[in-house]
């Protein structure tokens, strides 16, 4: 086996480079269904975290004592456990944004993020390196989650954070960004054509950013540059 | 390939994009005439507005995408898209609105895909959807007809209800708007009314809607020119209308007093345009003959069907799009048999 990932590049993967969600498109149905305002997208992208750190971190402890052939089944039981204490205490302490999130609650349990996550990583990581992998990984959902939510709340109503209170408390009532009552919105963008239609802009915008990146790199240092890098720009 | 042909005199089938979006753009001369006359000068002045908005979208992207913007404006197809969306939309629609939508045709539509001849969506009536399920209220606040109008907009008048959304004094939407026929044939049949009653207003005329059925007489005239032209062969536009025209027959035959004859569903709305101008699209069609009459047929069928029982009094642009998408399967399954290859059996 390879040497160990050090922590920074589990990180970096984890919230950018091999971002779940818009590299692996991996967890679509809670990214393209909640995501109708920044603060839906948030709440869930913190549910999301939870539950997958937890998951990896556990996972990874029993990984010496589960046989391969019933792995699966103890990943599953070890994700609805813990998606089963998320749902409730959500039920306890932020009542509103239960009920707004609903279903999609306990549909974090098929989230495919998290099973791949606990196959992929955990179960051949140590403990704390899974729990490294399960926060960078739900962070980096967290943002795209909150991004896309924003995106279409603000281009259908013209606010950003709406309602924050519900998940943040009453302090978070500055939060709110808003254009003004007379704003005419796109309503598209809440629908769900807005979500498909958002995601797939986010990812093209990841993707300039990452080749602006790669280009300055290679203009930084011309001697040294990869050849992908050259082989990309002298493509286009 | 340009094969030159022995003996005159032959008219040669035009065979470049610009010359066959060029004739599509005269075919639709006679029709926008016809609602410039009965709807305004705001028609007029909206596919002006979207043209220049095309051709601006169309030469910014091309640009960013590092290519020579002449090729792309200069084929015409986004002008064609323009005219197509312009007299799609309400005539009084307010200028940002069609700015928006031009940029979801131009800019995400048809350049994100890749531009002329690679996008799977019709973009004029992609970006009709978009707006009509954002702005649903500005997008079915149609004029009434000239003749039924009490009111008829001058061209300054129709500039500045475009520019400002002002209206002239002494007049609110309500009094200038009106229903087109299939909202109205809607929502009085919703209201339990028989054809026979419901026929009784001023607003109809023998088939459709009074001017709205003259507006598709003229968009035939377009539309058999372009037959004539060969720039469109008759497989598209006939199963569609078949199809339409079909599915309408069989209910109006089971209860003549619910459902309209079948004429009505041919000169109302958009069928004539979509039939010869929209689902004909050689982008987004299906290119084997077999498979552009399934296309046809199906478009015609789920015309009504929305119409019918779907959630919006007119369905071209639904039905077309949802076409789009099963284009490339009707394809696959109707690819005629390679001479040779393969018989009745495999």
């Amino acid at each position: 086996m390879s040497a160990p990932q050090s922590y920074a590049s589990i990180v970096g993967e984890g919230i950018w480079s091999n971002n779940q969600m818009l590299v692996a498109l991996l967890g679509l149905c809670p990214l393209l269904a909640t995501t109708t305002s920044a603060t839906n997208g948030l709440g869930m992208g913190l549910a999301t975290t939870a539950v997958i750190a937890c998951s990896n971190g556990t996972v990874s402890l029993v990984r010496h004592l589960v046989r391969p052939e019933i792995r699966i089944p103890v990943f599953v039981l070890v994700i609805a456990s813990f998606v089963t204490l998320v749902e409730l205490i959500m039920q306890a302490y932020f009542y509103e944004m239960y009920l707004v999130l609903g279903l999609f609650i306990s549909l974090i349990v098929v989230n495919c993020m998290i099973i791949g996550r606990a196959e992929a990583f955990a179960s051949k990581n140590r403990v704390d390196r899974a729990l490294v992998d399960g926060l960078a990984v739900g962070l980096g959902a967290t943002l795209v989650l909150t991004t896309l939510g924003a995106l279409r709340e603000f281009v259908a109503q013209g606010t950003i954070f709406y309602q924050a209170d519900l998940l943040l408390g009453e302090a978070a009532k500055g939060l709110t960004v808003s254009l003004g009552d007379d704003y005419q919105g796109a309503l598209i963008a809440i629908l769900p054509p807005g979500a498909f239609i958002g995601l797939g802009l986010m990812i093209a915008l990841k993707n300039v950013i990452d080749k602006l990146v790669r280009r300055l790199k290679t203009a930084a240092k011309p001697a040294h540059s990869d050849p992908a890098a050259h082989a990309e720009a002298a493509a286009t | 390939m340009k094969s030159t042909i022995v003996s005159s005199p032959h008219v040669p089938r035009a065979n470049r994009v610009d010359q066959i979006m060029l004739q599509v753009l005269l075919a639709l001369v006679p029709g926008v005439a016809a609602m410039i006359w009965f709807f305004g000068w705001g028609v007029l002045i909206n596919v002006v507005l979207a043209v220049t908005f095309a051709v601006l979208a169309e030469a910014t992207v091309v640009l960013l995408r590092g290519r020579r913007p002449w090729p792309a404006v200069g084929d015409l197809s986004a002008v064609v898209t323009a005219v197509l969306f312009a007299i799609s939309v309400p005539p009084t629609l307010p200028w940002w609105l069609t700015l928006l939508g031009i940029l979801f045709a131009i800019v995400l539509v048809k350049q994100l895909y890749g531009g002329m001849g690679y996008n799977p969506f019709n973009p004029a009536m992609a970006a009709y959807v978009f707006l009509l399920i954002s702005y649903p209220v500005a997008m079915t606040t149609w004029l009434a007809p000239s003749m039924l109008a009490e009111h008829g907009f001058t061209f300054m008048e129709s500039l500045r209800a475009i520019l400002t959304g002002a209206l002239p004094p002494g007049l609110d939407w309500d009094a200038v708007s009106s229903a087109t026929p299939l909202d109205e044939m809607r929502g009085k049949l919703d209201l339990d009314m028989t054809i026979e009653e419901i026929r009784q207003s001023p607003l109809w005329g023998s088939f459709g809607g009074r001017g709205w059925e003259w507006v598709g007489n003229w968009f035939l005239l377009g539309g058999v020119y372009l037959l004539w032209r060969r720039v469109i062969t008759w497989h598209i536009p006939v199963s569609m209308l078949t199809g339409l025209l079909v599915s309408a027959g069989v209910f109006w035959l089971i209860d003549p007093q619910t459902h309209p004859f079948p004429a009505f569903h041919l000169f109302s709305g958009a069928a004539i345009l979509g039939a010869f101008f929209i689902a004909t699209d050689p982008v987004t069609a299906c290119t084997t003959k077999r498979g552009q009459v399934i296309f046809g047929a199906l478009i015609g069928v789920t015309v009504y069907v929305i119409r019918s029982w779907g959630g919006y009094p007119d369905a071209i642009a639904f039905a077309v799009l949802l076409m789009n998408i099963a284009a490339p399967t009707i394809d696959y399954y109707t690819q005629p048999r390679v001479f040779g290859h393969g018989g009745e059996r495999g």
